[in-house]
């Protein structure tokens, strides 16, 4: 403030430099910038989509939507099939990864030792960076042979149900991480009372601490099926039926789910053949966008509620 | 106190004493939760055992030649040098367009942003791209880099999946970084302020280098994670059969025809011949030794250097 030394105080000397203050703003602006792109790329996505989407219902027969199968390439594009198959696999998934996540949940949330919690915390989100093509292809040569064969009598080597299993492996650490966070959110004070009523350890985990996070256990179940209706690899690799897929609900043969189709429609060979076989894929990856973007605002939501509460 | 009630009590201690009172249902619970875990935990090491039970053999027997061999449909002959070479270039494209737009944009929405609508939506947003499944995000590559910007691409290239993965792994980028920014306390800002910093000077001098080790973790988590996705990496072209690489120069390369490890491991997967079987383990090796280690150290260096303000 030197050049105001003997005069009166005035606005100007708080407003400091300007030079510092246009790098300032422009900094800001920079950074701003960047945020918003992040908002351009969600409306990038929703209108490219849609604009190619409708394209593709406007090259077709709107009858072609429903019928024996799921052949592009034959003009077949019987949406039943590739949802009923990402049903079977999100279901088998779920049946796997909800009782090992949440079970994994409550073991490190309620019972291990700090020091043990520290041990373990970590190989589980080691789990949770497996990329999903090793899954697949553990999925085909281990669990298709060892378990599913066990479980279904004759099936396929490339089966649903080795997918399914697959995917709930990928997603169980998801689940597990959630969940985890949920009933940590839970405020010791309820435990305390709990067990100064004279309740056991395993009432109050499951009559207390379960009912005070169950919006987070929900939010942690939706995401997960969330994440195994959009895994693509371990199906892709699994589940077979690269081509094209009869009807079927069968889960111990090959089957197509959305985002198999997808990945089959990109792969070299399945280019050529009939126009709107390509384009088809835009109308599945929107319909696939809108699935997954409801689960996770509906959960997001959940997650609010927990936070909330406490 | 009624007769009932102190034969209730009698029988308690009774059993306290002679040390009867085991709650078996609780213990149940407990080492179901813990069976549970430990049984989501066998698999990781059973499929790590299996894929190295199948894989080793080609590593030991072939060694440096299948790192350095280009794809081929001979299984003696094949290697993964163009994949390794496709994965490394596509996360150059990453490091340069991800992390500094995410991190900045998790500067601004941390640090800068008023408490708007628009910044709600935008943090809502990011957090909704996140769970957006990856082969989506390959049909945004396909569209936009591959068709509408071709001319500057090349088409199905290098930059095009580069590009891709950077946007991918963007909001991941933002959402980890903005969880290591709001873990430094108010209190050192305040004091930045105090002495007279401005608000950029705050963030770089202070907030920038308290938060570091998280924003490392979660780059480090990210790039990962760029490095194993291939859904999106099939949309955008990958090719998954023979791939010739001439000796041009790096900028064509840049705009021309690519595979990345993951790739190649899609594509020998569905390969019915034994021999590619244990190929497809080898490059799993491969693969999952960059991911597992990167990863390793990142989770044990946040969990070091994690501070508690």
């Amino acid at each position: 403030m030197s050049s105001a030394s003997g005069d009166a105080f005035t606005i100007a000397n708080l407003t400091g430099d300007p030079r510092r203050r246009l790098r300032e703003r422009l900094i800001k602006r920079a950074f701003q910038l960047a945020a918003i792109i992040s908002v351009v790329i969600s409306l990038v996505i929703v209108l490219a989509l849609a604009g190619k989407a409708i394209d593709f219902l406007r090259s077709i027969d709107l009858g072609h939507l429903w019928g024996d199968g799921w052949f592009p390439r034959r003009r077949m594009f019987d949406l039943k099939t590739i949802l009923v198959g990402t049903l079977l696999v999100t279901g088998i998934a779920l049946l796997v990864a909800a009782p090992l996540g949440l079970g994994a949940a409550i073991y490190l949330s309620e019972y291990a030792k700090p020091r043990l919690r520290r041990l373990l915390k970590p190989v589980l989100e080691i789990l949770a960076s497996v990329p999903s093509v090793v899954l697949g292809f553990f999925a085909l040569t281990w669990i298709s042979p060892h378990i599913v064969e066990r479980l279904c009598g004759q099936s396929a080597i490339f089966n649903l149900a080795a997918a399914g299993i697959g995917v709930g492996i990928l997603v169980t650490p998801l689940i597990a991480s959630v969940a985890e966070d949920a009933l940590r959110s839970v405020p010791d004070s309820l435990r305390e009372a709990s067990l100064g009523l004279g309740a056991k350890k395993g009432t109050t985990t499951a009559r207390v601490v379960l009912p005070a996070a169950v919006s987070g256990i929900a939010a942690s179940l939706i995401i997960g099926i969330s994440r195994a209706i959009g895994e693509t690899m371990v199906v892709a690799i699994a589940a077979g039926a690269t081509g094209g897929s009869l009807f079927s609900v069968d889960p111990c043969s090959p089957g197509q789910t959305m985002t198999a189709a997808m990945a089959s429609l990109a792969i070299g060979s399945d280019r050529v053949g009939q126009a709107g076989a390509v384009e088809s894929l835009f109308f599945v990856g929107l319909l696939l966008f809108a699935m997954t973007l409801t689960l996770n605002l509906v959960s997001e939501r959940f997650v609010r509620r927990t936070r909330r509460a406490y | 106190m009624t007769n009932s009630a102190s034969s209730t009590i009698e029988r308690a201690v009774g059993l306290r004493l002679r040390r009867r009172n085991r709650d078996v249902a609780g213990r149940l619970v407990e080492f179901g939760a813990l069976g549970l875990l430990l049984l989501t935990l066998g698999v990781l090491v059973l499929l790590i055992a299996d894929i190295a039970r199948a894989g080793m053999p080609v590593l030991t027997e072939r060694g440096s030649d299948f790192l350095n061999a280009p794809l081929s449909s001979l299984p003696q002959r094949a290697g993964i040098y163009q994949g390794i070479v496709g994965s490394l270039l596509t996360m150059v494209f990453v490091v340069i367009v991800a992390f500094p737009l995410g991190i900045a944009a998790a500067i601004y929405l941390e640090e800068y942003a008023p408490d708007t609508r628009l910044t709600r939506l935008i943090t809502v947003n990011v957090r909704n791209l996140a769970g957006v499944p990856s082969i989506v995000y390959g049909l945004l590559g396909l569209i936009a880099f591959v068709t509408v910007l071709q001319g500057l691409t090349g088409g199905a290239s290098i930059i095009s999946a580069g590009l891709t993965l950077a946007i991918l792994v963007l909001p991941i980028v933002i959402i980890t970084t903005s969880e290591a920014l709001r873990a430094v306390p108010s209190s050192i800002r305040e004091a930045a302020y105090g002495v007279g910093a401005s608000q950029w000077q705050v963030v770089r001098h202070h907030v920038l280098p308290a938060a570091t080790p998280g924003i490392l973790t979660g780059t480090v988590l990210s790039l990962s994670r760029a490095m194993g996705e291939t859904a999106p990496l099939l949309l955008v072209g990958a090719v998954t059969g023979f791939l010739a690489t001439g000796h041009q120069p790096i900028l064509e390369q840049l705009r021309g025809p690519f595979t990345s490890l993951p790739t190649i491991v899609f594509a020998w997967a569905r390969l019915p011949n034994a021999d590619f079987r244990a190929l497809t383990s080898a490059a799993i090796l491969v693969l999952l030794a960059v991911i597992l280690l990167a990863n390793s150290i990142a989770i044990y260096m946040r969990n070091r250097y994690e501070r508690r303000w």
